[in-house]
This record gives structure tokens, C-alpha cells and sequence, in this order.
């Protein structure tokens, strides 16, 4: 963790593209809960086929400030503008129409019903005519099992209940429902924190993929390497306060770790751990 | 929902049973159940129980308390309870006796006010359980008290100081829509089959059972649609979806709100049509209608499979539940016990139900 930043990590970028337009931009989005103040003000914003990484401690406000951007919460103040146009998220409902798709912390899955119904609870495909028109489950089965091998998993059968994976496939699942869906934004949360080597370099990937694709993508993580891997801007978040937001090859892993730790307590530890850290 | 998508073979895959299986579907429990209930009385009751006449006779109140099961069944596999239910159908019933009876109107404004009413109360049921976040139990435990209180009110003010509104079946003698609510289906097949002698007859020609109760259909019928509803519609999915974990499910676009509004009216409106059904049946109305109907529900729901907790359940298995209800209490009538053991019989059934339920959530959901 070390060694300087160099342009052949893991990924080749996309020129990042300057030039481009956001698709989502945030201005300064505050979050109050009561009376804890967990957004004091935040902007941000991605560029269609961005990856814009969101970096940060444990309770700096990140999946807060994600949940505004998904329509979970109404920021206290602050603008959401998409394509420029002001835009008010009644519910994650709304933020999903408007082509933005979120795995969550949580993962928001229900542990009861099986893998396809998960994959596509609230967005279910329809046939048939109108008095009869019944969900596609054929359809849902098969896109499931599919979108779950792209990923690097063989489920035992669409049907099998989300209760029974493990923390890594539910995760997996999580994060193909919403590469499956995420038709402008994808969100991610923490998406690796579960995960293996191999998944995790799969879910790297997949963010390339996916922004090559034209996606904005926003990935949040703890780890500076896998930021580093796919990142093209980096956000540090602060207790609730943006620290700053770098380009890619702007910034080293030292200098990010630091930021996230808020300053300059992470370079003594490190200094006296002797690099490890 | 059979798997056939799949076609990679997993080596860590044991192969699943047609047992195991089984074992998934959350109505298991009540059909070994109807199967152990149907054993019993074939070697304890006397043979005339299981004659058509017989049939007809548990099927009957098991209909009656079937409608509300199914309603209470997913209004469970949503993740809330209704209490008022018992109470709704005693309230539902005052409305529709009133609108008969005191106003005199037609079925066809009568039954569609009378649904009209009980949707609204469900719907605020509903309202209030969701803006307060309180927990559906206790809410609707006040409806159960406020809607036994009004219909006591309603029915004295309604029928002059009496607690009973009597001259319903006069007020719908001749009505058109009367035979969709009361009375026996199927009539002229019956006559027929006793005609050429596959069915029991009375002395005079005419069948023993002149049709099937139309609250038999009913049933069927509410059965078969909840089953259709919760199974192969995206509804259906929101339902499980949000019993299953409301903050998941509306994360991921689920409407909970409107889903669980819509499912307290669903229940609402179910005890308004036991109410229409058994009110024109009886000619009359009373306070007592109803009594205790919530609890016997919730436990034909849960005999049925649903889990108390929400987000897993079924309509057929509250439909077994509620068979297994009427077959025990008429049951017994035909065998040498005591009436009494009804209710022993009840709760022990229960408390298995619940085991069992338990049990097979832990191998769903892969709990251990
Ligand atoms: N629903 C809520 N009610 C009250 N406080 C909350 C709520 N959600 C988050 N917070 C608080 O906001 C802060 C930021 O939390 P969070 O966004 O989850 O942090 P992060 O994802 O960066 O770890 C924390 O102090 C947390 O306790
Ligand atoms: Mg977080």
C-alpha cells in the first residue's frame, strides 16, 4: 500500500470525460435526523460513464447521503437536479424511473422469498392482456439464473430462498438485480464488503463494464484499493462535510487514506505501525 | 414455480427430494392436516358425516369463517394483523340489515354500500396503522371494541331499543341479486341427479341436499383468486415483499404503503361479505354476529401455514385451516365425545401449527 499510484492498476479509464454533462448532480444536500446533523452540506455529482468513488469512515454520512440520491430520504435542504432539471424523489420508486439503481447496505432483500422474486421485486415483468396479466415468471427465472452466472454464480434454482445464500452471493444478487436495472445511475454500497477475491475482482469488473456502458456509476468504499482500481474522481466524506473531491492520478492511496481518516492521525499510526496499515 | 431454467449441474448439489420439496410449500401442514382431521372422523364419527349431506354441513360454517381466513391470510403474509375482523362483519352487518331493512333499499345499492362502508373502515384501519407506525395488533384491538360498541348502538337505534334488526328476508323477497348471496347453487343438477338417483332423496323425490350453499363458492372462489393474486401477479410479489421486510421491500420500489392500505380493506371487505351472506341467511342481524371470528381466523391462517411474524403463507392453506375448523366443530357432533373438547382440540392444533410453521421457516430461510 505503499508504492506510488501508477496508471496500470487493474483497469484502463475512459479519458475521463470532463466534458460531459452530469446526469445527477447534488448541491449541498443537507440531512438532519432530529437533531443530529448527519449531512451538513454535500454536492456531488456523476458524469455519464464515470465511476465517482464515495470515501469515508464508519458514520460519515455516506449511506445517508446515497439514501437521498435513491429517494429513501427527502434531503432537509439542498438541490437534486437531473439532466439540469430540478427533481424531487417521493420514493426510491421514483428514483428507480428515473433510471437510478441502488444496492444498499442492507442489500434490501427479503430472506423469505426466492432469488427471482428478489431479483425483481418492485419492477416485475408483465404478459398476457389486461384482465389476466400475470408476471412473466418464466422470464424472471431465466433472466436470474443468467444475470447470476454473468456474475460468477450458479444458483441451485431461481427458486431457492434468498435466506439460504451466503453473505457473498446475497450480495452478488444485490449487485446484479441493480446492474440489471441501473439504466442511467447505479449505486453502490459497500458492495464488497462480503466478498471473496475472486467475486470482488468480478464485481470490479462488472463497475467497468457497466461504465463503459455509459453509466454513471457511484461506488462507496472502504477499501482505498478497490476505489483506486475502477475510480475516475474520488469524494471523501468527513462527519457529514465533503473533504474535497480528486481526479484520478491527482491523489495517491496515502493521501486518500489519510483524508478518510480525517486528517493527519492515520499517517502517525502508520508511522509508528511501521506501513502496515 | 418449478425450476426450469436450470440446466448447469452444481457438484455441491445434492439432489432435492419431491419430499423436500413439499416440504417448501407453507400449505403442507394444513392439508396432513385435513388428511389426520378426515382420519379421525372416519374412525371416531358416524358414517353420515361424511355423506353429501354431511359434507355440505361442516363445509357450510367452514365457508363462512374460510372467507375471512383468506382475507386475514394476507393481510398476515403483508405483516399486519386485523382483530376488528369479528367485529367488522357484527358492524358491516347493521349497514346492510339498515339499508335493507330501515331504508329499504335494493341489493344492488344495499351490498355495494355495505362493502362501500366496511373498505372505508379498513382503509382507515390501515391509515392509522401506517401514519403512527404503530403495531396493527393494538390498533385494530381498539376497532374491535369501537365497532362491537357502534353495532350495539346502531342496531337499538336502528331497530328501536332491540339488539337484533329483524324482516331482512322479507325486504329481499323476489330481489334479483338474492341468489348470488343466499341460498343453494346448482339447484336443477342436484334435482337432476336425484332424479336418476346418484344423490339421497327424501321420501318425496326431492334431494337431501338441494344444491351447494353459495358461501361454498364463495370460498372457492376467494381462494382460488388470493391464490392467483399472491402467486403470479406482481401484487402478490409486493405482498410477500412487504411482510417479509418493509424497509427492503419499499428500497427496492415496492409500494408498502399502498399494498398493506389496500390489504386491510381486502380484509374489511371480506367480513362485510360474511356479513351479507350470513345476514340474508339468518333473515335477521345481531350484535353478537361475528363474535370471536378474528381469533378463529388468524388461526385458521396460521394452521394454513402463515407465519405470525409475516412475509410467508398462503390462501389454499388457510383454506385447509378453515376446513379443519369446520370439520372439528361439526365433527364432534357426530361422534360420542363431549362438545367440549372443541376447543382442547383447537389450541392443540394450534400450537402444532405454529411448530411446524416455525420449523419450516428455519429449512426456507436456512436458519439452524
Ligand atoms: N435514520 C436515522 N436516524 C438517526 N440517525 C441516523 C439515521 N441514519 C443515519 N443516522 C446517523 O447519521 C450518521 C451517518 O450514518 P451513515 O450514513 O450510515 O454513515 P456511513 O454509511 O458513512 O457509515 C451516523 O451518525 C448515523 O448514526
Ligand atoms: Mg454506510
Amino acid at each position: 500500500m505503499t508504492q506510488q499510484m501508477t496508471e496500470d492498476t487493474t483497469f484502463h479509464h475512459g479519458s475521463p470525460q470532463d466534458a460531459a454533462k452530469p446526469i445527477i448532480e447534488m448541491q449541498n444536500i443537507e440531512k438532519h435526523f432530529g437533531n443530529i446533523i448527519a449531512l451538513a452540506g454535500v454536492s456531488f455529482d456523476v458524469k455519464p460513464g464515470e465511476c465517482h468513488c464515495l470515501l469515508g469512515d464508519n458514520g460519515a454520512g455516506k449511506s445517508t447521503f446515497i439514501k437521498t440520491m435513491s429517494g429513501v430520504h427527502k434531503p432537509t435542504k439542498g438541490a437534486i437536479t437531473i439532466d439540469g432539471q430540478p427533481m424531487n424523489f417521493d420514493s426510491p420508486r421514483d428514483a428507480m424511473e428515473a433510471g437510478i439503481a441502488t444496492v444498499f447496505q442492507d442489500l434490501a432483500m427479503i430472506p423469505l422469498m426466492s432469488v427471482t422474486r428478489n431479483f425483481f421485486m418492485g419492477r416485475e415483468p408483465l404478459k398476457g392482456s389486461k384482465p389476466f396479466r400475470r408476471m412473466d415468471i418464466e422470464m424472471m427465472n431465466q433472466t436470474t439464473v443468467e444475470e447470476m452466472r454473468k456474475m460468477g454464480i450458479n444458483l441451485r434454482g431461481p427458486d431457492q430462498a434468498v435466506g439460504t445464500l451466503s453473505g457473498g452471493e446475497r450480495q452478488t444478487v444485490a449487485i446484479a438485480r441493480a446492474v440489471y436495472f441501473g439504466a442511467r445511475v447505479l449505486i453502490l454500497d459497500e458492495p464488497t464488503s462480503a466478498l471473496g477475491v475472486r467475486q470482488t475482482s468480478n464485481v470490479l469488473a462488472t463497475i467497468d463494464r457497466v461504465r463503459k456502458q455509459g453509466v454513471g456509476v457511484v461506488f462507496i468504499s472502504h477499501n482505498v484499493r478497490h476505489a483506486l482500481a475502477v475510480g475516475d474522481r474520488f469524494t471523501v466524506l468527513n462527519r457529514g462535510k465533503t473533504l474535497g473531491t480528486a481526479q484520478r492520478g491527482q491523489i495517491t492511496p496515502e493521501e486518500l487514506q489519510d483524508l478518510m481518516a480525517g486528517g493527519q492521525e492515520m499517517a502517525q499510526l502508520e508511522g509508528s505501525l511501521g506501513g502496515t496499515v | 414455480m418449478a425450476d426450469t431454467a436450470q440446466t448447469v449441474t452444481d457438484e455441491r448439489l445434492k439432489q432435492e427430494g419431491f419430499g423436500a420439496r413439499l416440504m417448501k410449500r407453507p400449505e403442507l401442514g394444513a392439508i396432513a392436516g385435513v388428511i389426520l382431521v378426515t382420519t379421525f372422523f372416519l374412525i371416531t364419527a358416524d358414517s353420515t358425516m361424511f355423506t353429501l349431506s354431511g359434507i355440505m354441513n361442516f363445509m357450510t360454517p367452514a365457508a363462512q369463517l374460510g372467507i375471512l381466513a383468506i382475507g386475514a391470510a394476507m393481510l398476515m403474509i403483508g405483516g399486519e394483523f386485523d382483530l376488528s375482523i369479528g367485529s367488522m362483519v357484527a358492524f358491516a352487518g347493521l349497514i346492510f340489515g339498515a339499508c335493507v331493512v330501515t331504508l329499504g333499499l335494493p341489493l344492488i345499492l344495499a351490498i355495494p354500500l355495505t362493502l362501500a362502508v366496511a373498505a372505508g373502515l379498513g382503509a382507515v384501519n390501515g391509515v392509522i396503522v401506517l401514519k403512527t407506525g404503530l403495531p396493527s395488533f393494538i390498533v385494530t384491538l381498539a376497532f374491535l371494541f369501537i365497532l362491537r360498541g357502534a353495532s350495539l348502538v346502531g342496531l337499538k337505534l336502528a331497530s328501536g331499543g332491540s339488539t337484533q334488526l329483524r324482516g331482512v328476508r322479507d325486504a329481499i323477497e323476489g330481489d334479483w341479486l338474492a341468489p348470488m348471496f343466499s341460498g343453494d347453487a346448482f339447484g336443477p343438477i342436484f334435482a337432476w341427479l336425484a332424479q336418476i338417483g346418484l344423490i339421497d332423496t327424501f321420501k318425496n323425490g326431492t334431494p337431501k341436499v338441494p344444491g351447494v350453499p353459495v358461501e361454498i363458492l364463495w370460498f372457492i372462489a376467494l381462494a382460488l383468486v388470493a391464490t392467483y393474486v399472491l402467486l403470479r401477479t406482481p401484487q402478490g410479489n409486493w405482498i410477500f415483499a412487504s411482510g417479509g421486510d418493509r424497509n427492503a421491500a419499499s428500497n427496492s420500489g415496492v409500494p408498502v404503503r399502498k399494498v398493506k392500505i389496500s390489504l386491510f380493506m381486502v380484509t374489511a371487505l371480506c367480513g362485510a361479505l360474511v356479513a351479507i351472506i350470513t345476514v340474508m341467511d339468518a333473515g335477521s342481524t345481531d350484535a353478537r354476529r361475528g363474535f370471536m371470528k378474528e381469533f378463529e381466523a388468524i388461526i385458521a391462517a396460521v394452521i394454513g401455514g402463515c407465519l405470525l411474524t409475516g412475509g410467508y403463507g398462503s390462501a389454499i392453506g388457510a383454506f385447509f385451516g378453515a376446513i379443519i375448523f369446520g370439520m372439528v366443530t361439526i365433527g364432534l357432533t357426530y361422534t360420542d365425545f363431549d362438545q367440549d373438547w372443541f376447543q382442547i382440540f383447537l389450541g392443540g392444533m394450534l400450537l402444532i401449527a405454529v411448530l411446524f410453521n416455525n420449523y419450516i421457516r428455519k429449512r426456507v430461510t436456512g436458519e439452524r
